[in-house]
């Protein structure tokens, strides 16, 4: 977790080593912490001992009469029952199946809001359909009850910001769905630039009316920020251009500190993806991809990870080829994939990216690889496998006791844990 | 008598159809099809033009307006001519079978065999056997118990699960309309004159195992219009469709009703609650009226008041043959609905109810029946912020009588299975989950003796599943209705409705006027 706000420079993707450098040299900073562990220790004892059936642990076979030991908020101790005793002192919690807590990869929670009601949607700003410069720490709600619904259900980590619609509506970032304020929540406060193709974007904006203005416009300005940024590290202080926020965040885009999450679902805006990251070379995720299973050699040569639309995306519009068996397609592909919430307008305001990876699974996705694409697949896609994605000592203590399959409907988490805090008991 | 104009009332269709033995009798047998549609559209004609109630009817039979008096004559003229045609070829066909349907009918007995049949309101049987002949149910029991006909097609559903079609008491399929802006009351409109028959989104449907739906017009509108029963028979013409729950007055549909904020909107729609409720109380009054003028004329035509559609069909709601579908999701908004049908002592089924958990003593009082919804997640708008999937055994508990719909495209067809497995989850009885997507929508549709359950007698509307039916590896395998396959998993073109693919599922998002 973060707590410095000199973390928050614009665009900057920091890195998780620069983050702690600069944290330990402020004092502050550490006094906050302590108090903020304090204030957030659970009432038991932050020892805790979990133990089920089976224990997926991401790293090998799954365990079976698995044993996972937390101290302190992370990952102790791993083992099965017979080669990890469980010391005095340590809270037992029991279940089926346990599972590294899951990561939906993207979504738009704290953004958009439960309500629906224009005083909590801040996912798409409509004034202009060009904004990198749109920060979703600005905007995140920590305490929007979505937040916690995610939470209820597995999902411990979300990569959010802001929404398909614009052809940059602006950045996103990675948060853990536990604490009270986004500076507590932050484990990333720039992982990419929202970027949507096809005819999203005209329904928002007067201007692009048609897709291939909007992508003359995006390159237009990506070659503006290239441009700046070369310009800006001349020589001579008097000609560097003034800071611009927006070309700073595209520069940064260009120069591989953030990804282009670009939204296509159709065929050939896919194609058109594509073609844009041939010409700039940026760091590409492939965000929908309705159509991605007409496209399986081309998304596999071009070596992008896929976010796949919700399984039970909507059929309409750009989104009517969407398949049930998209997912199983690019695992047999050997395409990388992840699960997301992805973005509703009505209901439900939220998806779950446990239940759209449960229903890929019913449709012939293999069910380990459906929990990889929940957990350590976008853990290092989005560099953060040292601390997410399995349960491994060291890491986070995220994790998730399901009574059952965890894929199955009539299952459920009954607990999940964050940082070794538990923050739902169901049964 | 072989026209059964009992049950082509019931069905939409005529059920009269003879084996085709010899080419001879194929050749007889189409001139039966022709005749059957040709007849049934003189017959429909009759019992739509006087769609109505019992002294409604008597009475416009003798003073017909000037257009409906002409048509009565010619439908008349036309039936009477008909009536020998039917018996010269009744008398050239050696085999009979009815019910039938024409479209897809039934032509061999079939006996599925080896399957873990439910048959929701009786026995489970671990190894069943379900016979059927003729478009319905003849035996369903253990495998011991029930003999295969020498002459059925056999279908081995060893290791599969057997249980009924599925029942969707509110859905959006089939790309119709309802009202429009002109007036927040619309009970004139009929989403049967808009439906597109081919709409591949029945296909989709039949995919999720749903083989009678109750197909509504939006919220958007105090009222929006009839709602229309199908069974998702394949066909060209919605009248092949209808599941006609009226036989007198041909009613095949509910009526859309909806309070809370999806009609709140600027005049000539409500700007809130209590406008909303005095416009539906005002229009109830006026046809409560309309209706005692009706009775008070008697048998003098000179007394009868203008035919006026909107004020016929609330008369029909009236007199308990036309079921209201009121949406409502806040818990007194429910209590609103509940007061406007006590005043005026209409059969309702409550719709969403959203807020039920909050108030399941007072609908279990009520007496009211309720078709809730399962969403992934709360919220999305203001009336949704409690849609939480406790709600189902909260209901279960109170004794309510409910079921799930899809509101598709709201949630998919293709997944109806979904919503009670997920109430599972939250204590709902697996009996009750079972019947929340079969009988009780059945009921709510007045339809239940017909559909919901394998029991003998009744349309041979079954499903087979590759497994539990709340399990999410489970797959819906084949649909049948009235005894015929009308989708296999099987066959790839039906495959493709299930899973998606190119230009396959094109009418799956269309959505309805919801107002906000």
């Amino acid at each position: 977790m973060r707590f410095s706000s000199q973390i928050f420079r614009p665009t900057s993707r920091t890195s998780i080593p620069d983050a702690v450098k600069r944290f330990v040299a402020q004092p502050a900073a550490v006094l906050t912490l302590i108090a903020t562990l304090l204030f957030l220790a659970p009432p038991a004892s932050s020892q805790i001992a979990v133990t089920a059936d089976t224990v997926y642990t991401m790293e090998g076979e799954p365990l079976v009469n698995g044993v996972v030991l937390i101290r302190d908020g992370r990952i102790e101790r791993v083992g099965t029952a017979a080669d990890v005793a469980i010391p005095d002192g340590y809270t037992r919690y029991n279940g089926a199946v346990v599972t590294p807590g899951l990561i939906d990869a993207r979504s738009v929670v704290g953004l958009a809001g439960y309500y629906n009601q224009e005083h909590d949607q801040d996912q798409l700003e409509r004034s202009n359909a060009l904004q990198p410069d749109l920060r979703a720490i600005d905007a995140y709600n920590a305490r929007e009850e979505l937040v916690g619904f995610l939470r209820q259900n597995g999902i411990t980590t979300v990569h959010t910001g802001h929404a398909p619609g614009a052809i940059v509506s602006g950045q996103t970032m990675i948060v853990k769905t536990a604490g009270r304020t986004v500076d507590e929540a932050l484990l990333d406060s720039t992982t990419a630039l929202a970027i949507t193709l096809g005819p999203g974007v005209r329904s928002q904006f007067d201007t692009p009316g048609t897709r291939s203005k909007g992508i003359a416009m995006l390159r237009q300005e990506l070659i503006r920020a290239a441009e700046y940024a070369e310009n800006r590290r001349d020589e001579d202080p008097e000609r560097r251009p003034g800071r611009d926020l927006r070309l700073d965040a595209l520069a940064d885009m260009l120069n591989g500190r953030l990804f282009a999450l670009i939204t296509a679902h159709q065929s050939h805006d896919i194609m058109s993806a594509l073609r844009l990251q041939r010409e700039f070379g940026f760091l590409m995720l492939l965000d929908g991809a309705s159509e991605a299973w007409m496209l399986l050699d081309e998304i596999r040569e071009a070596g992008v990870t896929v976010i796949l639309h919700p399984t039970m995306i909507r059929l309409r519009g750009e989104t009517e080829n969407a398949s049930f068996t998209t997912a199983m397609k690019l695992e047999k592909a050997g395409i990388p994939f992840v699960f997301q919430s992805g973005f509703e307008s009505y209901v439900p305001k939220t998806r779950v990216a446990l239940f759209e990876a449960a229903v890929a699974v019913g449709y012939g996705l293999d069910r380990e690889a459906a929990l990889r694409a929940l957990t350590i697949t976008p853990a290092t896609l989005f560099g953060m496998d040292h601390r997410l994605g399995s349960l491994e000592p060291g890491k986070d203590a995220d994790l998730v006791i399901f009574n059952g399959d965890p894929f199955e409907y009539t299952s459920r988490p009954t607990h999940v844990f964050v940082n070794g805090i538990l923050y739902h008991e169901t049964d | 008598m072989y026209l059964d104009k009992k049950s082509a009332k019931t069905t939409g269709v005529l059920r009269i159809i003879a084996i085709p033995d010899t080419i001879t009798e194929t050749f007889t047998n189409c001139f039966f099809y022709f005749f059957d549609l040709f007849a049934y559209s003189t017959l429909a004609t009759v019992s739509r033009q006087t769609p109505h109630l019992h002294s409604l009817l008597k009475i416009r039979n003798r003073i017909p307006g000037p257009n409906s008096q002409t048509r009565l004559m010619k439908t008349s003229l036309r039936t009477l001519l008909l009536l020998p045609l039917f018996y010269l070829l009744l008398s050239c066909s050696s085999k009979v079978y009815s019910p039938a349907v024409p479209a897809h009918a039934q032509d061999r007995p079939v006996a599925v065999t080896g399957a873990h049949i439910i048959t929701v309101t009786g026995e489970t049987h671990e190894n069943g056997t379900l016979v059927v002949r003729d478009g319905r149910i003849a035996a369903v029991g253990d495998a011991a118990t029930v003999a295969i006909p020498a002459d059925a097609e056999v279908i081995d559903a060893a290791g599969k699960v057997v249980m009924p079609g599925l029942v969707d008491s509110h859905s959006h399929i089939g790309e119709g309309d309802g009202g429009d802006r002109s007036a927040a009351l619309h009970p004139d409109v009929r989403i049967m004159d808009t439906i597109n028959p081919r709409s591949d989104s029945f296909r989709r449907a039949l995919a999720g195992g749903l083989t009678s739906v109750n197909v509504m017009p939006g919220s958007g509108h105090l009222i929006s219009g009839q709602t229309v029963y199908l069974k998702l028979r394949p066909a060209n013409t919605i009248e092949e469709m209808l599941i006609v729950v009226d036989e007198e007055s041909g009613i095949y549909g509910g009526l859309k009703l909806a309070n809370g904020t999806n009609p709140l909107r600027q005049p000539p729609f409500p700007g809130t609650r209590a406008k909303s409720a005095a416009m539906v109380r005002a229009q109830f009054i006026k046809a409560r009226e309309y209706q005692a003028r009706i009775e008070a004329a008697g048998d003098d035509p000179g007394r009868m008041p203008p035919r006026d559609l909107a004020l016929e069909t609330l008369v029909e709601v009236l007199e308990g043959k036309r079921i209201v579908h009121n949406h409502t999701h806040r818990h007194d908004d429910v209590l609103t609905a509940i007061r406007l049908a006590d005043e005026f002592g209409y059969r309702m089924v409550l719709h969403h109810v959203t807020d039920a958990w909050k108030v399941a003593d007072e609908i279990a009082a009520s007496a009211y029946p309720a078709s809730i919804i399962y969403i992934d997640s709360p919220g999305g708008k203001l009336e949704a912020i409690n849609l939480l999937p406790k709600s189902a055994p909260i209901l279960e508990k109170a004794g309510v009588d409910f079921g799930f719909h899809t509101d598709d495209p709201i949630t998919d067809s293709r997944l109806f299975l979904r919503s009670p497995a997920f109430a599972m989850r939250e204590g709902l009885s697996r009996q009750t989950a079972l019947e929340s997507v079969t009988i009780a929508n059945a009921r709510q549709m007045d339809i239940a003796d017909r559909v919901g359950s394998l029991e003998p007698g009744k349309d041979a509307d079954f499903i087979i599943l590759s497994g539990d039916p709340f399990s999410v590896y489970t797959r819906v395998e084949q649909t049948w209705i009235e005894g015929v396959k009308v989708w296999d998993i099987e066959d790839p073109e039906d495959r493709k409705h299930a899973t998606g693919g190119y230009k396959v599922n094109r009418s799956g998002g269309h959505g309805h006027y919801h107002g906000h």
